[in-house]
């Protein structure tokens, strides 16, 4: 057997764990295409990004007491009194958002590209699973703070399965751990919170295997054939991360020091109270497309379903696009409709924020009608109508065309 | 032409944030010291904040997350500090036989609410209670210009065919165009004792100030650090990014 590493020890050790073979093959060796252009840092940039709020959560963890009558004091404590406390809840809170900045723009990034056409599909899948585990663990740390959105917000939201015929009531008292949002559900929202993010790492995990098993797409879509066509991962691909992970830091760091609160809700900082209701309840604002689906439909079983399935079409994806052509790039008629779709779903966030009356909630119901329009008969019908441009037989014929 | 199309849309949305939304009362937006990235706050209006709040406002209002020794932040010795907290009569104990007992503030204590409790406040104010006002400033949308305005809105006659309830004021700036909060500050309410002239605009700028700092008592630590990160994240970046046209001028062809 060649020897993989100089050093004795490392070498040792790797021939009875290859923890350091397999690494050298993801993070290293591992064949990429050569013309992969910036929106392929946001997979790097999302991996890091939930260390980062691992890292913060753990030690805001170590301030912070789960109970309905200290959790909003125990935050201010960390803010004021803890060393630092209010940089690290402001890392913590902000990166909440920079992470589902970060995933949104990478899913687009697949959507584009056709990432998720055969053979990803499997990686697309747990790409969703990962997106849903996100959901749920910004929403259950979103309660954490027990500032009024917190508690509203856990109420809606946990309210939303009641809409279950049946066994609906029970199962919110059930997730409730008693009657009404309280320190049960509290405590088991904090342990949940800690939990998940846990989970993540372990799908991110296999999201690497599955990547790793055909390699990244790319802008072309085509598959990679010929060996000059791909580069090692290092140095190529980890310097091109470093440098975006470089930018990122940057509007990171200017939310985090300049802009703090810009991007949460101001109740917030008013402790919870169960007596006074907020005039507006809004989720935070990289959930408010999906909270505009939600309200569009006044059965409130119907518009629990539709949020829902506005994720979960995802999964079916790769076979409601039947067009055989992966990227944007030579299916000039999807492209357009692909601009339409992003345009829509900015709306639906728009929307979201705003009291579901009049003409704001005239505006959701076309805009949740595209949304599932866009899967359900365009992506299909393209596939049979759309003329697509001639595809090259490799990316250097793409380059070539393109100079 | 369809990003063109994207950007317009965008660019409708965040222009008219409220496209049809009501007309409310337009902020009467100041130049805050503290705003921005080199936002600071200054000293003697800090200062005079906290005799604003001590003579006016800590009659109903508690703040109660602010310590005593953090009033080291407006320029006050340890000496000073320790001064002021013994004119505070604060409730401790139990003592050894099992009784509460007051004794002076200490700079660790924090600042005591005039209730002790949210129901004993509700009672006092039948109903309606004056709120803490330690996080204030935060907790609604552009903080500082409404309390600013709320503060220097308030009307003596309310406009014609408006239904004032008794024992409630004209305030445009308050849900309702109504405020169960008498105006607390006018022209000379108090006596600054740095001599200052005490207008209605200079009392309402200095509490402010003094609520937005015990608000955020952090803001001039993060802004000096932010500076340092961003300027070093700037300078590492660039370096990031010449480094990486290097290696990848190796295979460009």
């Amino acid at each position: 057997m060649a020897k993989k590493f100089k050093n004795k020890t490392l070498a040792w050790l790797d021939y009875r764990l290859p923890i350091f073979s397999v690494l050298k093959e993801a993070l290293v060796d591992h064949p990429t295409p050569r013309n992969l252009n910036y929106w392929w840092n946001f997979g790097s940039l999302a991996g890091i990004t939930l260390i980062i709020m691992i890292v913060s959560g753990l030690m805001l963890s170590m301030h912070y007491v789960a109970h309905v009558d200290l959790a909003f004091d125990s935050v201010e404590h960390i803010m004021r009194d803890v060393n630092y406390g209010w940089l690290i809840r402001y890392i913590h809170s902000v990166g909440a958002s920079m992470f589902f900045l970060i995933v949104y723009i990478h899913i687009s990034r697949g959507l584009y590209y056709g990432s998720y056409k055969s053979p990803r599909e499997v990686l697309w899948w747990l790409g969703i699973i990962i997106f849903l585990l996100m959901i749920a663990s910004a929403f259950l740390g979103y309660t954490l703070p027990w500032g009024q959105m917190s508690f509203w917000g856990a109420t809606v939201i946990t309210n939303l399965f009641s809409a279950i015929p049946l066994v609906g009531d029970s199962i919110v008292t059930w997730l409730w751990g008693g009657f009404s949002v309280d320190n049960p559900t509290l405590n088991r929202f904090y342990s949940l919170h800690f939990l998940i993010p846990f989970v993540i790492v372990g799908i991110v995990f296999l999201h690497i295997v599955a990547l790793h098993k055909f390699g990244s797409n790319n802008p072309t879509g085509i598959d990679i054939t010929l060996k000059e066509e791909s580069i090692p991962f290092h140095p190529y691909y980890t310097i091109k991360d470093l440098f975006g992970l470089g930018v990122f830091f940057i509007i990171f760091g200017i939310f985090v020091f300049f802009l703090p609160n810009s991007l949460g809700h101001p109740d917030n900082y008013i402790p919870a109270d169960p007596l006074v209701t907020p005039e507006h309840i809004v989720p935070e604002w990289y959930f408010l497309p999906f909270y505009a689906i939600l309200r569009a439909i006044p059965f409130k079983l119907l518009g629990v379903l539709a949020m829902l399935g506005s994720i979960l079409i995802l999964f079916a994806l790769p076979w409601l696009d039947t067009c055989k052509v992966r990227s944007c790039r030579f299916r000039p008629i999807y492209k357009q409709f692909y601009w339409i779709f992003i345009v829509n779903f900015f709306i639906l966030g728009w929307v979201g924020s705003k009291v579901p009356e009049g003409h704001y909630l005239i505006i959701s119901r076309i805009c949740t009608g595209y949304y599932f329009i866009h899967f359900l008969i365009i992506l299909p019908l393209l596939g049979f109508f759309e003329k697509t441009l001639p595809v090259p037989a490799n990316i250097f014929k793409e380059h070539n065309k393109k100079k | 032409m369809i990003r063109n199309f994207f950007f317009i849309i965008l660019t409708i949305f965040f222009l008219t944030p409220n496209l049809f939304g009501e007309e409310k009362a337009v902020l009467k937006k100041q130049e805050w010291d503290f705003q921005g990235i080199f936002g600071r706050y200054d000293k003697p209006t800090l200062q005079r904040g906290l005799q604003i709040y001590q003579e006016v406002c800590s009659a109903c209002h508690g703040m109660k997350r602010l310590r005593f020794r953090e009033l080291k932040d407006l320029g006050f010795t340890q000496e000073q500090i320790k001064q002021y907290a013994e004119t505070f009569e604060i409730t401790d104990g139990p003592n050894d036989l099992g009784e509460m007992f007051t004794r002076p503030g200490e700079p660790s204590d924090a600042f005591v609410s005039p209730y002790k409790n949210k129901e004993e406040a509700k009672a006092a104010f039948g109903g309606a209670y004056p709120l803490d006002l330690s996080l204030l400033t935060k907790s609604m949308k552009n903080g500082p210009d409404y309390i600013y305005s709320l503060l220097t809105g308030y009307e003596d006659e309310p406009p014609k065919g408006f239904e004032l309830p008794e024992g409630l004021y004209y305030n445009p700036y308050h849900d309702g165009n109504v405020i169960g909060m008498p105006p607390p500050l006018y022209d000379e309410a108090i006596e600054y004792i740095d001599g200052t002239n005490a207008s209605l605009h200079q009392l309402s700028y200095d509490i402010v100030n003094f609520l937005n700092w015990t608000a955020e008592p952090e803001l001039e630590k993060r802004k000096s650090l932010g500076i340092k990160v961003i300027l070093f994240l700037l300078v590492l970046t660039a370096l990031l990014y010449v480094t990486m046209k290097e290696i990848w001028s190796r295979i460009k062809k």
